[in-house]
């Protein structure tokens, strides 16, 4: 039988990796990079750092005054929100000043249930409603506003810095050329990586954990921006032109309306991606509910960490249903929208103002409607901590057994095979894959990002950091697609599914840390639970969206030639859903890349734990070459099943 | 009818103000502060302890009258910080994890030292009382190794598990470790508030536990437990192999305890001269702050009530530290 070229090289490749292994024994470089073959770029870094910190100069001014001035443009709104929202304010007038308070809790609430009213439906008004219902009973109330006060000036922000980018990228195909591998990257380089530049250059206090939040969460927009405009329709361009529009009129007139519904897409995101932030935020003093919960679990108070975890994904969750409902309730031609017309979006803000300016008055007549008074909060936060007592001290044995089975018998091996992997072999078989997959322009890329990690002397970490990632996600997928796949099989499952997969995502991570820690005890086993939580969710949530996207005809059609429904699963929809499955794998690596500097809190000593050491020893060069590391794994993984979904596509003949 | 009182009170008022104008011109003779309104900045770090002795300095300075602002920073990200004027007072430098740093930042002449706050820091290995019935050895480190199949876990054994502090926070436990030929693993948890939850768990089930504790903090007050006694430290252990019981290497002895020093951002000196006076001045002792942090820690009372707390009980104390001319 002779072997197709394509096999022959496989089996070569995997032949010379397994042979480099043999020698590994032998040869002690293959596995751990020589020292003096590193290339020192974090001192570079660090040292260009210094210089743009210390002395960098445009002649009038130099580059920190001009960060500096742009932090202070930036604390003006913050500042107005947070006044308005929680801390309320002193006047300069008369004896001592006059105090103003901020708005009172029966206002905002009134406010946001109105606005819920008017543009959704019964479900939504109770959701909003018993979101900040829960802020208030909860006594989370003034943390929840600081924090939605950074939430209401970052995502704005975002969302108009992104669709600008996006648009300028649509315009020119150089910009969209260089913005693509920078938008890679900062959605893949641990936020710690890049928290001491913004430290340094913005300086200490709110701001600088605003702009890294814009940071993080702007990247969709832009990506969502360019989508929309790229695939708005022929024909809507085409009447732009008939009709005599300008490029820009083209541009605010008729593409960017058209595409509102895209558009929201990215907002969601931006709103989702701010509220995770929440916690990493408040490392650098954004205060809020992320304070809350770091301060609960630092003292093991794990219920009150719980409920302000929980304070973060209502916030989270009515924002982005309201903002989703809003987007519809605009889009509907005004005839749909009932009696007002046209001028129902402003009457909607009138009303809330109204609302508002109407509770500011109740509020100063009666307190406990302003401030909601500390005696009637209600913690369930004992219940919560005596759980965890109790499942400690009778289901540890069995937990404990579990996991040194698994540590033993699964974890311990593959680790020490990883851990003795060498470079060279593992770049040629990247290299060989990204060939086969993607041609031979993907092939050098990939080689060159795997070389970059092991040049920097990260390859033993970034090694750990594989497996820690490879085992979450092999677990999460082997759990997520199954989930999916039931969530995909009625309406009802459907939204269960969508409640746990919202909660999974927007729920502080260290908010379960910390009792995974007191059952699991400190080590790598734990941080795998930590990561195969987080990175869930994707998996998940495209399982079921990709069987759901099946044509029904199809459907019909295999059961028109004798499917069993079994048979339509396994041979019909799944291998059509498979690309949107692969998608979700892949965003589900990229989450699991992402929890890394959380669970460096736990105690790793991979990619993230460096990541995390730099943070706290302010060294700004180490931090980036590791982050970027890990940004490089996320991207070989993104391209080798980017590829591969791709060449799927088109033989199925989806594209 | 309404006259008269209005009258009277206006008297009042007028005397009470010529009374406080009267108090604060001599005040200002004696004493010249506030020099300025610009906010002290002070550093908050991740540990309860530290918020107390911020907000308890803060309080003060408020009293003399400064502004005062809290800022989160971390605790050795903060020295950019200090040393730019970004932030201009950190209440808490720890000799036995922040030397290096502090010596470090000092060197660049943009901070100085704002003297020692009275705290004496200690850190060791520590285990909790009950373990002593099965290895009655301790706190006698010679113990450890006969005791090392008690704390071993299944990634760990034949040897014991030790779970230390956060690899930043320094320590050289792996080589102490090393040096008194202990049979023990290194696990190094990410932060205190994982070293802790594991620290409580094992309390919860009453299993054998070895781990690095420090105080002042609420984990000595919380569980009961003593400090594994190594051979005292001597700067000489950690500097001279030859000194201890392993000739050819150093760190085999315990840890040293130190003290817990106050830094400023330099600028500060020429700014608020009375302000770091008052802060050089500052002084509490370790039992103090542990009963602040366990009414904190343990009792969930909020930092700023319980800092309150001890000012309105404390005024003697507080007062001696603001500076009379």
């Amino acid at each position: 039988m002779a072997l197709s070229p394509a096999w022959a090289g496989w089996l070569a490749v995997l032949g010379i990796l397994s042979i480099l292994w043999y020698l590994a024994g032998e040869y002690r470089w293959l596995t751990q990079y020589p020292q003096d073959w590193i290339i020192p770029l974090r001192y570079w870094i660090s040292d260009f750092m210094r210089w743009l910190v210390r002395e960098a100069s445009f002649g009038l001014f130099t580059f920190r005054e001009l960060t500096r001035a742009f932090a202070w443009l930036l604390d003006i709104p913050l500042q107005a929100c947070l006044h308005l929202l929680a801390h309320g304010i002193v006047l300069p007038l008369g004896e001592g000043g006059l105090r103003l308070p901020p708005l009172p809790w029966i206002g905002v609430l009134s406010a946001m249930v109105y606005l819920a009213w008017r543009v959704g439906d019964r479900g939504l008004v109770i959701l909003v409603g018993c979101s900040f219902g829960y802020l208030v009973l909860f006594g989370q109330w003034q943390s929840a506003m600081v924090t939605l006060s950074s939430i209401l000036v970052a995502v704005p922000l975002g969302v108009v810095a992104g669709a600008g980018l996006g648009i300028l990228a649509y315009r020119h195909r150089s910009v969209e050329k260089a913005i693509t591998p920078i938008l890679d990257l900062m959605q893949t380089v641990p936020v710690f990586a890049y928290l001491v530049p913004v430290l340094f250059l913005f300086g200490f206090g709110p701001v600088s954990a605003m702009i890294a939040t814009i940071i993080y969460a702007m990247p969709p927009m832009v990506r969502v921006t360019l989508l929309a405009l790229k695939t708005a329709p022929v024909e809507i361009t085409e009447f732009g032109r008939m009709a005599g529009c300008t490029s820009r009129q083209l541009m605010w007139k008729i593409l960017l309306p058209a595409s509102r519904h895209s558009l929201m897409v990215g907002v969601n995101q931006v709103i989702m991606l701010s509220l995770n932030m929440v916690i990493i935020a408040s490392m650098i003093g954004a205060g809020g509910l992320g304070h809350d919960v770091l301060t609960a679990l630092r003292r093991l108070a794990i219920g009150s960490g719980l409920e302000a975890g929980l304070a973060i994904t209502l916030l989270a969750i009515s924002l982005d249903r309201l903002s989703k409902a809003t987007a519809e309730y605009q889009a509907k031609p005004a005839r749909l929208r009932g009696r007002r017309g046209p001028l129902a979006s402003v009457s909607i803000g009138v009303g809330m103002i109204a609302i508002l300016a109407a509770s500011y008055l109740v509020g100063t007549a009666m307190p406990s409607l302003a401030v909601f008074p500390q005696q009637f909060a209600v913690s369930t936060g004992p219940f919560w901590d005596e759980l965890v007592r109790l499942v400690n001290i009778h289901l540890y044995d069995y937990l404990d057994a579990f996991k040194s089975t698994l540590l033993i018998y699964v974890l311990i091996p593959i680790k020490r095979a990883l851990m003795e992997a060498p470079w060279p072999g593992v770049a040629l078989l990247v290299g060989f894959a990204g060939w086969r997959l993607g041609g031979p322009r993907l092939a050098v890329v990939v080689t060159l990002l795997v070389l970059f990690i092991a040049i920097t002397g990260n390859w033993r970490n970034a090694m750990i950091s594989v497996y820690l990632c490879g085992i979450s996600v092999i677990i999460a997928t082997a759990i997520g697609i199954p989930v999916g796949i039931l969530g995909a099989s009625s309406e009802r499952m459907h939204r269960l599914v969508q409640a746990i997969v919202d909660t999974l995502q927007t729920l502080p991570s260290f908010v379960y840390l910390i009792p995974v820690v007191m059952l699991f005890q400190v080590g790598e086993f734990s941080a795998i639970i930590a990561i195969v939580l987080y990175a869930l969710a994707p998996a998940i949530r495209y399982t079921d969206h990709g069987l759901r996207g099946v044509s029904p005809e199809i459907i019909e059609a295999a059961r028109m030639s004798g499917c069993r429904p079994w048979q339509t699963l396994a041979k019909v929809r799944l291998p059509l859903a498979m690309p949107a499955i692969m998608l979700g794998v892949n965003q589900t690596i990229m989450m699991a890349l992402s929890m890394l500097v959380i669970t460096a809190l736990v105690g790793t000593n991979d990619l993230g734990q460096e990541v995390y050491i730099a943070l706290t020893r302010a060294d700004i060069g180490h931090g980036i070459v590791a982050g970027v590391c890990v940004a490089f794994i996320a991207i070989v993984a993104d391209r080798l099943i980017g590829a591969w979904a791709d060449r799927r596509k088109r033989l199925l003949g989806l594209t | 009818m309404s006259k008269p009182t209005a009258t009277i009170r206006t008297g009042i008022l007028a005397l009470a103000s010529a009374g406080l104008l009267a108090a604060s011109s001599l005040a200002t003779h004696a004493q010249d502060y506030p020099e300025s309104s610009d906010p002290i900045r002070i550093t908050l770090h991740d540990w309860t302890g530290q918020h107390v002795t911020s907000r308890i300095m803060g309080s003060v300075l408020e009293e003399m009258g400064y502004n005062v602002e809290y800022i989160q920073a971390d605790y050795l990200a903060q020295f950019a910080g200090l040393e730019s004027g970004d932030l201009h007072v950190a209440m808490e430098i720890w000799e036995t994890t922040g030397k290096d740093a502090l010596d470090a930042s000092l060197a660049t002449g943009d901070t100085v030292d704002l003297g020692e706050t009275g705290m004496e820091a200690i850190e060791e290995w520590w285990y909790p009382l009950y373990v002593k019935e099965d290895c009655p050895g301790l706190p006698n480190w010679e113990a450890l190794n006969d005791c090392a199949e008690l704390f071993a876990t299944a990634q760990t054994s034949p040897k014991g598990r030790y779970l230390g502090g956060p690899v930043t926070w320094g320590g050289y436990d792996d080589e102490r470790v090393e040096a008194l030929g202990l049979d023990f693993e290194v696990v190094h948890a990410g932060t205190d508030a994982a070293l802790f939850a594991e620290v409580q768990s094992a309390y919860q089930r009453q299993q054998p536990i070895l781990a690095w504790i420090y105080t002042p903090h609420w984990a000595p007050i919380q569980f009961e437990g003593e400090w594994v006694e190594f051979p005292p430290y001597e700067d000489a252990c950690y500097e001279d192999p030859s000194w201890g019981i392993n000739p050819d290497m150093a760190y085999d002895c315990g840890k040293p305890r130190g003290w817990i020093k106050a830094v400023g951002w330099a600028g500060g000196e020429e700014k608020w001269p009375a302000a770091y006076e008052a802060i050089r001045n500052f002084q509490i002792t370790n039992e103090e702050m542990g009963d602040l942090i366990g009414k904190i820690d343990l009792d969930g009372m909020p930092t700023e009530a319980a800092v309150q707390e001890w000012m309105q009980s404390n005024e003697e104390a507080w007062r001696a530290w603001v500076p009379q001319n």
